[in-house]
């Protein structure tokens, strides 16, 4: 039983258990309660009308017909939604960089969008409705792909562009271009993701209710419910309104989920409007053709080694498709934040572009920033082939180690305590390389072709403090007069376990059985904030919370009992629900009888001790904690049908002290089976007319139980410096999944050739495109055709470009600087504003940037119209702000170096 | 739309009901007879979270129309386990395997595993695999669910579901 933990010591009795989950026997019997087993009375039920075009103008409206089926009650289009001040806000809390409506005003942006919504007796009744609406369109040619968006009209009006974020630089650094083109050994890599569906099994869905002016309960299918009302509040315009969610199980979300879009925002604003509780579900057509869906990237990585195999320098061009109204715009900028940090790379650049089209916007999913892995990992292992060099070894050369820390990534990123170097080692010690290959050779004698992928990463988990959508999470848990412990964390599961795993926790820090513990989450009213399940971290804080908390209650306990029993505190120890008094078995007590005098004999207590068993802790952890990985498996490829067979994955993965592995291991497993099914078998295509193709899945492929092997676990537990020593695991998998098994099937494949492009999935044709040598699967006549039309892309961007920005600046009229200006930068989080205010004295200038934050006053250099000056910020994080503006007239343009963030573009004009 | 009456035993209940023709058995099941742990994750019979038994067999109660099941005799995962709690070995089995998460494609898995390990069935575990390629799970990469099915196979359950 008291099995020695790493961070917790010997003393263990539950963590690192795999006891049975507290949620099974509800979820088993059919009893688990989801958003779609919420039936209230009066409740009717809601279907959206939406749109059949990609892009054009709503000319009318006609829902007559569909008010006129029996068992209508209401047909709401956006003027009708209009009587409720309603912003959609992005995941980071701010209203969205463009206009987002709930319902479509006067123009569509992609096929699905929700143009009106019907209220009716019945989910059937609803749809027989919503078919009857009639919409009269003009419609435009839409803008579909990313070479789209580079060349097309602006998806949204008010922008001249289709750029919704940039980060890096335009140019590429002279220097680092010389260092990339003079090295012994270069290798360039380019991945293409497709869109991707989250897939949860549980569709999106909300009832919403209002019960009376004053209050709105929201049963939500969600990944917290504290940010669900957090984001609906401020959606609201922060009414005095009391905004209960309750979300008691969710059948999985993976990035869906993190808050509402059009149609739970609609379906919220319809229930205030019409007053009786409405439901709508989500059914899995719209789920896969209008739930924002995630990925579609394309990436060209260019790495530089010397001769010995080492990293000298690399650079990157990164382009996102984020659709029309993305929940939070992804400009690539995580993933070159983490895309080199767990390796010794002397020098970077990169240009990461987030562009709008007219394709449903993204969501987050599993590892959003995931592409960095899978676009390096299989970088090194096509370097590997190419130099001569054993891909571990070619890692083993490169990887950050324990011993060479603390440092810093090439981008500045602190490094303290990964191991992804140590989970390698971990790895090869119990998987025969050498063996492996020797069959290898045996078998392709035979014609048959064996793979051996190996992937190495970091991932950041457990975020608290450098966002503030990110924070600490608490736990209040108290011993109930009855002696037994209930807990209400800030928690929330889609299948996370968290009832169980922070239920391990308390019981083992507070001497407790772990059956006498329950643990209450789901629900806004219980317990404090918490953003839930979004970024590997609620094992991580929620477990150091609970901890924490449950020893701070064990002292109590102690107090009292030392007080009553006339001992020492020191002396009493709490086992299994006993308090014992060291020495004298005879003076043990059951907790509940100390529970029983803590709140019902308040003249029994020390004076200086409150009545009660109750305590709280908002655990605060480091800003981030670190996970490290390394995988490997192997595959064998069918020559003859380009069938990819796994044979073999084992994962050794640094996760610090595990709580329960039944659950660790569920997490990985679950996130290599969604990396399996991006690999081989998910995408979404998307139709040159914006038409989602893959509507049901039949046509959208998912990984069966038949595709996925059985996955073998090393755990690799180095304690972090978070309380009990925990990792976030929640999205490994999905990142290390993909690229070890690209790395195995590209093994397999070699002696054919180099994959050239990865397109993802590696469909059986586009593995028989290397094998057979001809384009089988049409890709690389696709990808022709896109380099063609990108070619030509550059003078239309230009035509399309404002003039003013064009403009050269030709007049020799003196430029001033002094006054004030108004300016707009672009950063990852999005834009913000500022007035400047700037006086010069020769070579000098100084002055203040004035925005909602704050003022900060800084002084620099002048040279001609050219103005440089530093600003240190701390927030979201600590950095230096260098920045370069010229002054033309009355415009103001220039650049913001953001330390390790890359660089970002400011504009403006004399105010 | 015109209304049928039907009749059928759920669960060991008499339960008459009267539906459109257009009706699912699975929208019937749920919003009808309140058995809602009969999950509904497509709607067009591909992940199998629908699943329920139908005098005996395991059927996708989303491709079935309502008006198909008058006078079946249907058992859902709600009346699987015993009277006092006890769960059904299939429900046990999953449970110490760890075969669940989120636990919404769970009643599917569990009605499939039971209709084919009931009464003196001893199916090969490779019948029950290729039965459970006919339901998606997001959360778990199938391992517990291949486990349990592995020590179904071995045992059985006994059951006479």
């Amino acid at each position: 039983m008291n099995a020695e933990v790493p961070g917790i010591g010997a003393a263990a009795r539950y963590i690192g258990k795999r006891v049975l989950r507290k949620e099974d026997p509800r979820l088993l019997t059919g009893r688990g309660q989801f958003v779609d087993d919420i039936s209230l009375p009066g409740m009717l039920h809601c279907a959206f009308a939406r749109s059949p075009i990609a892009r054009g103008r709503i000319v009318s409206i006609d829902s007559t017909a569909a008010r006129d089926v029996p068992g209508v009650h209401a047909v709401y289009t956006a003027e009708d939604l209009a009587k409720v001040s309603f912003t959609m806000h992005t995941f980071f809390m701010v209203p969205t960089s463009v206009k987002t409506p709930t319902l479509a005003e006067d123009h569509v942006a992609y096929v699905g969008e929700p143009v009106a919504l019907v209220i009716a007796d019945s989910r059937y009744i609803a749809e027989d409705a919503a078919s009857l609406i009639e919409v009269d369109y003009e419609e435009e040619d839409p803008v579909v792909t990313l070479a789209d968006a580079k060349s097309g009209q602006p998806v949204h009006p008010e922008l001249e562009h289709n750029i919704a974020g940039q980060m890096g630089d335009e140019d590429i650094d002279e220097d680092l271009e010389a260092a990339i083109e003079g090295a012994p050994h270069r290798v360039t890599q380019r991945v293409i993701h497709p869109r991707i569906s989250q897939s949860p099994m549980e569709t999106r869905g909300v009832v919403a209710t209002r019960d009376g002016p004053e209050e709105l309960t929201l049963y939500i299918t969600c990944q917290s419910p504290h940010t669900i009302a957090r984001w609906v509040s401020l959606a609201l315009g922060l009414p005095q309104t009391a905004i209960r969610v309750i979300a008691k199980d969710v059948g999985g979300a993976f990035g869906l989920k993190n808050h509402p879009w059009k149609e739970e925002s609609s379906v919220i604003i319809a229930a205030m409007l019409f007053g009786r509780p409405l439901k709508w579900i989500e059914d899995r057509y719209e789920n896969l053709t209008t739930a924002n869906p995630a990925r579609e990237q394309d990436i060209t990585l260019r790495i530089a080694f010397d001769n010995d195999g080492k990293l000298v320098a690399s650079h990157s061009e990164y382009d996102l498709n984020n659709g029309a109204y993305p929940q939070a715009v992804d400009d690539g900028m995580a993933a070159q934040m983490f895309l080199w940090s767990a390796y010794k790379l002397p020098a970077y650049g990169f240009l990461t572009r987030a562009w709008y089209t007219n394709t449903t916007g993204l969501a987050a999913y599993r590892g959003p920033w995931a592409m960095e892995t899978l676009v390096r990992e299989t970088a090194l292992d096509k370097a590997a082939r190419a130099i001569g060099i054993d891909p571990v070894e070619l890692r083993r050369r490169n990887l950050v180690k324990l011993s060479d820390q603390p440092t810093a990534s090439v981008l500045g990123l602190p490094l303290e305590d990964i191991t992804p170097a140590e989970c390698l080692e971990k790895l090869v010690e119990n998987f025969d390389i050498a063996a492996f290959r020797k069959e290898q050779a045996e078998a392709r004698e035979q014609g048959r072709y064996l793979g051996l992928g190996v992937a190495t990463y970091i991932e950041p988990t457990a975020s608290a403090g450098s966002m503030g959508v990110m924070t600490g999470e608490l736990a209040q848990v108290r011993i109930e007069p009855t002696g037994k412990v209930t807990a209400t964390m800030s928690t929330h599961s889609q299948g996370h376990g968290t009832a169980t795993t922070m239920a391990q926790v308390i019981a083992d820090r507070l001497g407790v059985p772990y059956e006498d513990v329950t643990v209450f989450e789901g629900d806004n009213s219980r317990g404090g904030f918490g953003p839930g399940a979004a970024g590997s971290r609620q094992g991580v804080i929620a477990g150091g919370a609970a901890i924490k908390a449950s020893e701070m209650l064990a002292d109590k306990v102690k107090a009292l009992a030392a007080h009553l029993l006339n001992a020492n505190p020191e002396n009493i120890t709490i086992d299994e629900g006993m308090v014992h008094v060291e020495g004298a078995e005879e003076m043990s007590r059951s907790l509940s009888e100390i529970a029983g005098i803590a709140y019902g004999e308040p003249d029994r207590l020390p004076q200086d001790l409150g009545t009660g068993l109750e305590v709280q802790y908002r655990y605060q952890p480091p800003p981030m904690t670190f996970t490290s990985a390394a995988h490997a498996c192997v595959v064998e490829v069918d020559a003859e049908t380009g069938f990819v067979k796994i044979l073999r994955w084992i994962s050794s993965e640094d996760c610090g002290t595990v709580i329960n592995p039944a659950v660790v291991e569920g997490q990985i497993s679950g996130g290599l089976a969604q990396g399996i099914g991006m690999v081989l078998l998910e995408e979404m295509p998307i139709d040159d007319r914006g038409n989602t193709t893959a509507a049901t899945y039949k046509d959208y492929l998912l990984p069966a139980i038949s595709d996925i092997p059985d996955f073998e676990f090393l755990h690799a537990n180095t304690p972090s410096k978070s309380i009990g020593g925990m990792r976030g695991v929640g999205e490994g998998g999905a990142i290390i999944g993909p690229p070890t098994l690209v790395n195995a099937i590209a093994d397999a494949l070699s002696p054919f050739g180099e994959i050239d492009i990865l397109e993802l999935p590696l469909t059986p044709s586009r593995i028989l495109d290397l094998i057979e040598g001809r384009d089988i699967s049409g890709s690389a006549a696709r990808h022709q055709a896109q380099a063609g039309a990108q070619l030509e892309a550059p003078a239309a961007a230009e035509a399309a470009a404002p003039a003013g920005q064009a403009a050269a600046p030709s007049s020799g009229a003196e430029t001033r600087i002094d006054g004030d200006w108004k300016m707009v930068m672009k950063t990852p989080m999005g834009d913000q504003e500022m007035t400047g205010h700037f006086e010069t004295d020769g070579g000098t200038v100084s002055g203040y940037l004035a925005s909602p934050e704050g003022d900060q006053n800084f002084t620099g250099t002048v040279d001609g119209n050219v103005v440089k000056f530093d600003l240190k910020v701390d927030k979201p994080m600590k950095i230096t702000l260098k920045y370069n503006l010229t002054f033309e007239g009355d415009s103001v343009s220039g650049k913001v170096k953001l330390g390790m963030m890359g660089s970002a573009k400011l504009s403006g004009e004399r105010l | 739309m015109s209304d049928h009456q039907i009749g059928l035993t759920i669960n060991g209940r008499r339960h008459v009901a009267s539906v459109e023709g257009r009706m699912t058995l699975a929208d019937m099941l749920r919003d009808d007879a309140g058995y809602t742990g009969v999950h509904l994750g497509c709607e067009h019979g591909v992940c199998g979270a629908c699943t329920v038994i139908v005098d005996g067999r395991a059927v996708r109660s989303c491709l079935m129309l309502a008006v198909q099941a008058d006078e079946t005799e249907i058992k859902t995962v709600e009346g699987l386990a015993e009277p006092d709690g006890t769960l059904h070995p299939v429900q046990q089995t999953m449970r110490e395997e760890h075969a669940l998460q989120c636990g919404f494609c769970t009643p599917g898995v569990v009605m499939t595993l039971a209709a084919l390990t009931s009464g003196n069935a001893q199916p090969s575990e490779e019948s029950l695999l290729k039965a459970l390629s006919g339901h998606i799970c997001r959360c778990t990469g199938y391992q517990g669910i291949r486990r349990a099915a592995k020590r179904l196979a071995a045992a059985g359950s006994g059951d006479a579901a």
